[in-house]
């Protein structure tokens, strides 16, 4: 592994869905890049964008949101608001030149282990075409 | 069309003398505007209670010491004021109440609303050097003509939302000739016809819409569209960013003034935010330096997060900054894309709940899904 760079992603996953289905990814030894961190979230909606901030700036190479698919949130309506948030947050990052292919959301049901390692495997291709986030090293924090 | 009175006097005259009768009559019980006070005639906002307090009022001074939808909403937070208000505000600051009523924070239920056609403020230096009174001449005239006025906030210069929104009353100031001594105001509600009742002018029906208006609508969209893409803070990446904020002192100004950061104890405040040498720790654990103390960027990017949505561009946050960042163009900035992704105006409509209060089943629709190829 030496010498190759290996992103660092962190992800916050809902317990319902994402967590769950990354849960079941394990259990069925699916193979996917070891490039993820999961904080579990009771809902996406609980991921207030300044979290996303926190882990940008904190030196995540890319963060990724993940929720139960539209029409499927465990309390009927929180994905729906996560979604305007992460536009939000979206447009906060084009408007300021940051990179929005760092920061990600993914709706991913809980039977979907295999997605999760797809998409997993996507972010991490891109971020190793993108190289380290600069607030990695940058000491300005 | 709608209905306005003319009035013999000019704008400011009219509207002291509008506000005098107020009080006279017992239409309302305060009068919240710029009072010139003090031997230096220093404008700050004065809650008024008797009309001969007036004399010395200046209600449609180019400045802001504060955002005065701030101030009505910390007045009415808790209840209605008990006795009507009338308040004269910019329609920015008309947009900031609001926005805060929308969250929860004020009660308009006894506010009667006055405002203007608006031709921006100047820096707040100007209210102690006591440079403003001989601009106002310059200004009206710029204001007469539907000019963009020298030396007021950026974000004045670039402000397209100067005709107010939500009031009972809209003075008409711009494309208002200086000095011929005529005022027209234009009602806007049943409140506003009510309370006009018994004071002098002629009753005629008037529009806002003037040659003046258009022309500064127009000049204001230019000013916008070079404030926006100027180099200083159009797309600044992390290391512009840096190079923004890295001279901010963390003194919190521009969170304290601001309308919309109405937290009583803001979050990057709070205990959870401070320093600790835990979380020195945790940063060189991967980081060769580190900032002392930390979480500049964290904290501009983190408030923004919070309430760029219903920024109004009022231009506070930037005029007390210590340090000249431009708080507001980079928040204004953010919040006019941000808003715009779900067609929304800060402080337009009352009825219109904040985006990120609801949602819509259908929409946005490419957020979240990936096409992975297997
Ligand atoms: S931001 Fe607009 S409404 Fe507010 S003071 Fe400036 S010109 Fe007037
Ligand atoms: S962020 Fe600045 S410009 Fe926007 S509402 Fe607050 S004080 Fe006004
Ligand atoms: S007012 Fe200026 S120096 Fe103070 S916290 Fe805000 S940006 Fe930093």
């Amino acid at each position: 592994m030496s010498g190759r760079y290996v992103p660092n992603i962190v992800g916050f996953f809902c317990n319902w869905c994402s967590y769950t289905a990354a849960d079941l990814a394990g259990v069925s030894r699916r193979h996917y890049p070891p490039t993820l961190r999961i904080i579990r979230v009771m809902c996406s909606s609980r991921v207030d964008p300044h979290m996303v901030v926190t882990a940008f700036l904190g030196g995540a190479d890319a963060v990724l949101v993940g929720g139960c698919h539209p029409g499927d949130c465990h309390y009927v309506t929180g994905n729906y608001r996560t979604r305007r948030r992460f536009a939000l947050l979206q447009s906060m990052f084009e408007t300021l030149g940051l990179d929005t292919e760092r920061i990600k959301l993914s709706w991913i049901a809980a039977s979907e282990g295999n997605r999760v390692g797809q998409v997993v495997a996507s972010l991490t291709e891109a971020i190793e075409r993108l190289g380290p986030n600069p607030t990695r090293e940058a000491m300005f924090l | 069309m709608s209905d306005a009175l003319t009035i013999a006097k000019s704008p400011e005259e009219a509207l002291r003398a509008f506000l005098q009768f107020l009080l006279r009559e017992k239409k309302v019980g305060a009068v919240l505007t710029l009072d010139r006070i003090g031997k230096s005639a220093v404008p700050a906002y004065s809650l008024i209670t008797d009309a001969s307090e007036l004399e010395s009022a200046s209600p449609l001074l180019p400045m802001m010491p504060a955002n005065a939808g701030k101030l009505l909403a910390e007045l009415t937070e808790l209840a209605p004021s008990p006795e009507p208000i009338a308040a004269v505000l910019k329609p920015c600051e008309l947009r900031a109440l609001v926005e805060l009523r929308k969250l929860n924070q004020a009660n308009l239920d006894n506010l009667l609303l006055i405002s203007f056609t608006c031709g921006g403020v100047f820096p707040l230096a100007l209210r102690n050097d006591g440079g403003i009174d001989e601009r106002l001449l310059p200004y009206r005239d710029a204001l007469a003509k539907g000019e963009v006025a020298d030396g007021i906030r950026p974000t004045c210069r670039a402000c397209e939302h100067f005709v107010p929104y939500n009031a009972d009353l809209t003075v008409a100031l711009v494309g208002t000739p200086a000095g011929d001594g005529t005022s027209t105001f234009l009602i806007n509600s049943d409140r506003g016809a009510e309370v006009l009742e018994g004071f002098e002018g002629n009753r005629t029906e008037a529009k806002l819409e003037s040659v003046a208006l258009d022309t500064l609508r127009a000049k204001r969209a230019e000013e916008a569209s070079k404030l926006y893409a100027a180099p200083e803070t159009a797309a600044l990446g992390l290391d512009g960013l840096v190079s923004v904020f890295g001279r901010c002192l963390s003194c919190r100004g521009c969170s304290n003034v601001c309308p919309i950061c109405y937290c009583e104890l803001c979050y990057f405040e709070s205990a959870v935010e401070d320093p600790t040498p835990s979380k020195y720790e945790a940063q060189l654990s991967h980081r060769k330096a580190t900032r002392v103390p930390p979480g500049t960027i964290a904290f501009h990017l983190g408030r923004m997060t919070h309430m760029v949505i219903s920024c109004v561009g009022c231009g506070m946050c930037s005029d007390v900054c210590p340090v000249g960042i431009p708080v507001a163009t980079l928040f204004s900035m953010a919040g006019r894309s941000a808003a715009g992704v779900f067609a929304y105006v800060p402080g337009k409509d009352l009825d219109e709940d904040l985006p990120l209060k609801k949602y819509e089943a259908d929409e946005l629709s490419h957020l979240g899904v990936e096409r992975i190829e297997s």
